[in-house]
């Protein structure tokens, strides 16, 4: 049974919890409560911290009763991806590796977040160090769309956003190094965004590709999205690549949005975005969408970003090489897995390679493999410099396009979610899901996905791209265009979704 | 036919600190291709007149001033190592190996 709790948005249980219609403790519980009865068949969270939670959210509404000023959304529980860590709690990024690794320190975020109030109720999963696009690749078994459980829910924050979109967290955290907080999110009817690099620090991130990877929300509307990204973001002396100035008013930008005036705003349909490859109902979803924008006053253009073509391959060089080089610290000395050869002498380097061929997933393996092979001597120039050159074009790209529109838009992938095990086998088509939100990752640009109908009754994402440190102008365009759709839907998306049978939790 | 050898990926493997199966030798020989391809693609664009950028904001290093502060409990630090002894990491032979 579905609490009428967990069917609210964050700041309308912020809301609630501020005028004392909800105290915080009977919203982590209902949460809680959800959890056990779904879970089981979810597997979107790897650690449930209840007791925590609980001991967060009785301190909060202490401190509420004592007439405390507290933040906009304390007291609202929040779901982490297992890759961010969390003093005291489990944290494996989805890999054997880190089987039972319990941090001693926390993440900046996470840090921003327990001052703020909000009880965190887990850990969610994830493909192996964020190595995947369809949470398929977690040591700890797939995580089920909730809009149909025979489906991926997308990747690698594929946890992360089926707790959002199955109502066992109103708010999650995810982190994008090629898309994955926007994929997952438009494949669960979720709002995911990534935000501008170094808007977010990076401080206690287990990290894939330092270049790419970026933290940001995951949650039910963009107005809940704005109060997170404002929450966890702002400078950080401890992250060298943390932006040294404030980010920009996004909530107030999002509640400017859902009030629907975009005159003079122009917005930029990316040519190479959308077109061939793209799922019928995804174009179609597409097309409604700038309809609904050009009636709220938008102007649109088409802009060209002709080197966009060149942004997967180039991605595809960058990321194993960086993420050879981050992993090399798991190599079974200091903390984790180790695993001593099976036969012949037990030194350091022989028990490195046992651990690392035992604890790490295919393709983990499959990406440090690459990364060590193009950044081996000799290639070096070849490989990793020539991607990096990619990566100016591709900026030039974009800012000739923002040249011409304020925003750009796509839709966020090319399909709606598919079924598992579909794409296992062609690493290359997998990879093709992320096409439309890499080159944000390359440009470190900010990206949203906001949900924009169904294709076949599953969930289609609209991509909203802005320059850099402009993430208040996706926020705009975005709560303008959800409010739009929901009036048409006559509620959120997220209503159209099934119901989910409820099994208690037995792990 | 893949353009990278069983020696190859044998080779990086090694590199890499990673023990495989003969299976994963054979499999990695074969996807390896994917970089070969793709470095391929990109080499069409990737002339001498552009330059490369190696982040997507201009970075500069952050010092912070020596003032000294407490750090981790030792403890804290040893709790998840795979072993420990007398207050230190306990790990495998490191010298002495060839």
């Amino acid at each position: 049974m579905t609490s009428d709790i967990t069917r609210l948005s964050a700041s309308e249980l912020a809301a609630a919890i501020a005028d004392g219609t909800v105290s915080s403790v009977e919203a982590t519980r209902a949460h809680l409560d959800r959890i056990a009865e779904v879970d089981g068949d979810l597997n979107a969270f790897l650690h449930v911290s209840a007791d925590e939670a609980l001991t967060t959210a009785a301190g909060v509404d202490s401190r509420r009763a004592s007439g405390e000023e507290l933040g906009p959304l304390a007291g609202v529980p929040i779901a982490v991806k297992d890759v961010v860590v969390t003093q005291g709690l489990p944290t494996t990024a989805g890999s054997k590796i880190l089987e039972g690794w319990v941090p001693p320190y926390d993440a900046t975020l996470v840090e921003r977040i327990k001052a703020a109030g909000l009880p965190i109720l887990g850990k969610t999963n994830m493909d192996e160090f964020a190595m995947g696009s369809s949470t398929e690749h977690s040591a700890y078994g797939n995580t089920k769309n909730p809009w149909d459980l025979e489906r991926i829910p997308g990747g690698s924050g594929g946890g992360s956003a089926a707790a959002v979109a199955g109502l066992e967290a109103p708010l999650a955290i995810g982190t994008d190094t090629g898309g994955s907080i926007r994929q997952p999110g438009a494949v669960t009817g979720t709002v995911g965004v990534k935000p501008t690099y170094g808007g977010v620090s990076r401080y206690g991130l287990i990290a894939m590709a330092s270049s790419l990877d970026q933290a940001g929300p995951v949650t039910r509307t963009v107005l809940d999205a704005a109060l997170l990204h404002e929450l966890i973001g702002g400078h950080d002396p401890r992250d060298s690549t943390s932006i040294a100035e404030p980010i920009p008013a996004l909530v107030a930008a999002a509640r400017q949005g859902a009030t629907g005036d975009l005159r003079g705003l122009r917005v930029g349909v990316v040519k190479e975005l959308s077109g061939e490859g793209y799922q019928e109902g995804v174009s179609a979803r597409f097309t409604e969408s700038l309809d609904a924008l050009r009636a709220l006053g938008a102007e649109i253009v088409e802009v060209s970003c002709p080197h966009f073509v060149y942004a997967l391959d180039a991605y595809y060089l960058i990321m194993p090489a960086e993420a050879s080089s981050n992993l090399a610290k798991f190599d079974g000395m200091r903390f984790g897995l180790r695993v001593e050869p099976a036969e012949g002498p037990v030194t350091a380097e022989r028990v490195m390679a046992a651990t690392r061929g035992a604890g790490f997933g295919d393709e983990v393996k499959r990406r440090v493999i690459l990364g060590t092979y193009a950044l081996s001597a000799g290639y070096y120039d070849a490989y990793y410099g020539s991607a990096q050159k990619v990566r100016t074009l591709i900026q030039r790209d974009f800012a000739a396009a923002f040249a011409q529109a304020d925003v750009l838009v796509s839709p966020t992938a090319p399909t709606t979610a598919f079924k598992f095990g579909e794409k296992l086998d062609d690493p290359l088509a997998m990879y093709l899901n992320d096409v439309a939100t890499i080159p944000a990752n390359l440009a470190g640009v900010p990206g949203m996905s906001v949900p924009n109908g169904l294709s076949d009754g599953l969930p289609v994402g609209f991509q909203i791209l802005a320059p850099a440190k402009a993430d208040d102008r996706m926020y705009r365009v975005g709560a303008a265009l959800e409010a739009a759709l929901e009036k048409t839907w006559g509620g959120p998306l997220l209503a159209q979704a099934p119901e989910l049978k409820t099994t208690e939790l037995t792990r | 036919m893949s353009t990278i050898s069983r020696d190859e990926v044998a080779r990086v493997a090694g590199l890499a600190r990673i023990d495989l199966r003969s299976d994963e030798v054979d499999r990695l020989a074969g996807e390896l291709d994917v970089i070969v391809e793709s470095i391929a693609r990109v080499s069409q664009v990737a002339t001498a007149d552009v330059p490369a950028t190696s982040h997507p904001i201009p970075l500069t290093n952050v010092f912070r001033d020596d003032v000294p502060q407490q750090p981790l409990p030792q403890q804290d630090v040893l709790a998840a190592a795979p072993a420990q002894e007398d207050g230190r990491f306990l790990v495998p032979q490191i010298l002495g190996e060839e």
